[in-house]
């Protein structure tokens, strides 16, 4: 079938400011938007530029907006989009080129989180134990790729980007609420913050914009009681 | 413009490998780590199905075993030492990766859980064994960011999104540092280091059905193979028996390990004639080839080229919660939902058993004899210990990433601490900018999509699951023209900021380069054994060919050498499952 791509362009050393690329496709019911992307730049206009790498959904690499929504370009197949297929770049990220947005400030905000495992307390052998029900006590969150899906899509972001958004708050709820870590208290801390996890107004954008379907909104708001009420033992 | 760095240890690459190396290099070292994505796209992220380890969690199991399954997976081509060594090492770095943090999935008492793959056996082969640690099927995605994770706590320096092009020797043929394109400037970076680690991945690319990502180009090997450097092993490349059907995205052996079965157009069980004993979890060569032999018997679904993963008997409880990924592929990508209709699928071109030749501390070798070049190391499938032989376990991907990137981390530490800095080559950045000039200034006649493809269709169909004389000799005459094309491209952008088309046309060359060596591996090598199936030599011959082949380009031709397989344990015999 033959589609129209409208793809929001940028050359950085050339546009005073992005414009609408158009162009043809002609694609399978079950190509995926990617597949209609690479058509076009490397058959039609080799400036176009995007990040993308494993094409599955599992590496993160290629979150966009696609017909206004946000998803990963290799997760939504050509049957789903209609006739015309219009494609951008992540919102309130800084744009570098074409659909490809500076991801820094992203991976700032996660790594304000402390986003790894902090307990110095080890067996003198072998692995800790975990029961199965502390394992599905946070396995959910542990799903998150850090493709920036959610966070841009969340007005509360749109307003306020020093909003430490969605995606930071699945992570540190990937380990408040494990129990082998023991730095809870740390993340609760950063999270309360005016830039924190009250900034949430439970739109849930970001539930419909996780292509990984973590319950997004849950996590946030698991986050908020433990911050009222402690965490449970 | 032209950045200069100097760190003690500059790794390449920022999957599993990288990651674990840049881990332990940085605790003796001043370390940076170069990625040309972000560390967390790296392809060991989309790594499925488990972890192997033999902890004996929920029944009893020996190092000793899973050392036995690795070399018969090898079809007796790994080498021996290293495999006793991984395997032996694999328990204490799977409690490693524990205490950092990984959420494997649990026991009913709290131990790390494990299941069945494929070649894995108790007590040398009597049946299978639950060896596989796992976190659902997404084992590689948490090893990854666990990793990760750890390099943040301990700020690992980072450069993100820097595309490695050339390495560079010094007059003595020491590794002394790389060159980088930093893809969002354009810049050029030359990265002066004592100690260089190459964790690049592999090259599924090549191929044109691949669980691989479109990353996956092979940088590393090339730019070693241009530096005089030999290439290990390469006619060895794993076709996983379970890619979607046309699209190559892997299903995971986990599917197997917990009673999925193969079924032909009848819907028959066909992997009982050809593997009595341990049926669907064979080793993943052999059951590659039932697949092909079942389709080229007409008995593919519908007569197509795939056949049927069922996973229906196993209870939506079983898919949903231990299969989650492949479910959420299946329904994604085909609208089938695995709890009620059985996958299609077909083998997909998934991992090389070979690469840049090193030894257990990840020093690269520069010759059949095993000399090694001072200072530069490689680790993860990139590399070739070998303890994958002609033919990879489920699992062992995992471990060889662990155990070798923190061996080769280790080693890299103590060398820098035990030398000094070895002078930069006369030219550095030079030779790089000149030919990123050339190409982006070129007007050429080949489109490099259409190049690719060729490639890729040409390397499917000769170079594949089976091969023949006359295939893989046309093969190669045809590689080398499109090497030659290759060299006649039009580059649309001319862009200095975020040009991913000129990367492509490198990439392009760098996958080129290494179908030569493969072809060319796979040509001289007259027998079959494991992933290299020949149809004119049905045999394995132990006589003459228990040798690693080592593959360079002298004066721009190939010249291959070998190497005798290193046997201490098992002598080789037949190898049935």
């Amino acid at each position: 079938m033959r589609i129209q791509m409208r793809i929001r362009r940028f050359n950085p050393e050339a546009d005073s400011k992005p414009w609408w690329g158009e162009y043809w496709v002609d694609v399978e019911e079950s190509d995926r938007v990617l597949d209609a992307l690479h058509q076009v730049k490397w058959y039609q206009d080799g400036t176009l530029t995007l990040r993308r790498s494993c094409a599955h959904g599992i590496c993160g690499s290629d979150a966009m907006v696609i017909n206004g929504r946000n998803a990963l370009a290799c997760k939504v197949l050509m049957q789903d989009v209609g006739d015309v297929c219009q494609v951008e770049p992540l919102r309130s990220m800084p744009l570098i080129k074409d659909l490809v947005v500076d991801m820094e400030p992203f991976f700032a905000k996660y790594r304000a989180v402390l986003p790894y495992l902090i307990n110095d307390d080890l067996p003198a052998e072998g692995e800790r134990y975990q029961s199965q029900e502390d394992r599905a006590r946070y396995d959910d969150t542990t799903k998150c790729i850090l493709c920036a899906a959610c966070t841009t899509s969340c007005p509360s972001f749109w307003a306020n980007e020093d909003y430490i958004g969605p995606a930071a708050i699945v992570q540190a709820h990937r380990f408040i609420f494990d129990n082998r870590d023991a730095a809870a208290d740390l993340r609760l801390r950063v999270l309360n913050d005016v830039d924190g996890v009250w900034r949430c107004r439970t739109v849930f954008n970001c539930v419909q914009a996780c292509p990984r379907e973590i319950d997004v909104t849950r996590a946030i708001g698991e986050v908020k009681l433990a911050l009222m009420n402690g965490l449970e033992d | 413009m032209i950045h200069t760095h100097r760190f003690e240890t500059v790794v390449v690459g920022a999957g599993g490998a990288g990651l674990m190396a840049a881990l332990y290099a940085s605790q003796g070292s001043e370390t940076a780590v170069l990625t040309k994505l972000y560390p967390t796209r790296s392809h060991t992220g989309t790594a499925q199905g488990g972890i192997g380890a033999a902890l004996g969690n929920l029944e009893e199991d020996r190092a000793e075993w899973h050392t036995f399954d690795t070399i018969k997976g090898s079809d007796y081509l790994a080498d021996q030492d290293a495999v006793d060594l991984m395997c032996q090492e694999a328990v204490e770095v799977i409690y490693e990766l524990e205490h950092m943090g990984l959420p494997f999935d649990r026991t009913p008492e709290g131990k790390i859980a494990q299941r069945p793959f494929g070649g894995h056996t108790s007590n040398f082969g009597e049946k299978p064994v639950r060896r596989a640690c796992h976190a659902a099927d997404r084992t590689g995605h948490m090893i990854l960011q666990t990793l990760y994770q750890q390099c943040i706590a301990r700020n690992v320096r980072f450069f993100d999104e820097f595309h490695v092009l050339d390495l560079l020797l010094s007059a003595d043929g020491q590794a002394t540092g790389v060159v980088a394109y930093e893809i969002d400037s354009g810049d050029l970076h030359v990265f002066h280091g004592k100690a260089l680690i190459f964790a690049t991945g592999g090259f599924g690319r090549m191929w044109e059905i691949t669980s691989n990502a479109h990353s996956l180009t092979g940088d590393g090997p090339a730019i070693a193979l241009h530096k005089g450097i030999p290439l290990e092993d390469m006619e060895f490349f794993q076709f996983h028996p379970t890619g979607i059907y046309k699209m190559g995205i892997l299903i995971t052996e986990g599917v197997r390990g917990e009673g999925g079965i193969l079924r032909n157009r009848d819907g028959e069980r066909f992997m009982e004639r050809y593997a009595p004993n341990l049926k669907d979890l064979a080793s993943r060569d052999v059951v590659s080839r039932a697949i092909y032999l079942e389709v080229r018997d007409n008995k593919g679904i519908d007569g197509a080229r795939y056949v049927h993963l069922d996973a229906t008997h196993l209870g939506r409880q079983v898919v949903e919660t231990k299969l989650a990924d492949s479910a959420e592929f299946c329904k994604t990508y085909l609208g089938i939902d695995p709890a009620v209709e059985p996958m299609p699928v077909q083998p997909t071109a998934h991992y090389a058993m070979g690469g840049i030749p090193t030894n257990v501390d990840g020093e690269v070798q520069i010759n059949a004899q095993g000399d090694v070049m001072p200072g530069f190391y490689a680790a993860g499938e990139v590399a070739c210990v070998s303890v994958h032989g002609a033919n990879r376990l489920g699992t062992n991907s995992l471990v060889d990433l662990v155990v070798f990137g923190k061996r080769a981390g280790k080693a890299a530490a103590a060398y820098c601490q035990q030398n000094d800095w070895v002078e930069l080559p006369a030219e550095t950045w030079e030779p790089t900018q000149a030919m990123l000039q050339n190409m982006m200034g070129s007007d050429g006649q080949h489109n490099v999509a259409d190049l690719r493809t060729e490639m890729q269709a040409l390397m499917m169909d000769k170079v594949g699951v089976f091969r023949t004389e006359e295939g893989i000799q046309s093969a190669l005459n045809r590689v080398r023209e499109l090497q030659e094309s290759a060299q006649d491209i039009t580059v649309m952008d001319k862009g200095k900021r975020f040009n991913t088309d000129v990367l492509e046309a490198i990439e392009l060359q760098n996958l080129l380069d290494l179908a030569e060596v493969t072809a060319a591996s796979a040509l001289a090598r007259t027998e079959s054994r494991g992933a290299h199936s020949r149809e004119d030599h049905k045999a394995r011959d132990d006589e003459n060919w228990l040798t690693h082949t080592y593959a360079s380009k002298v004066d721009g031709k190939v010249s291959l050498d070998y190497a005798p397989v290193n046997i201490t344990i098992h002598h080789p015999e037949e190898r049935t499952y």
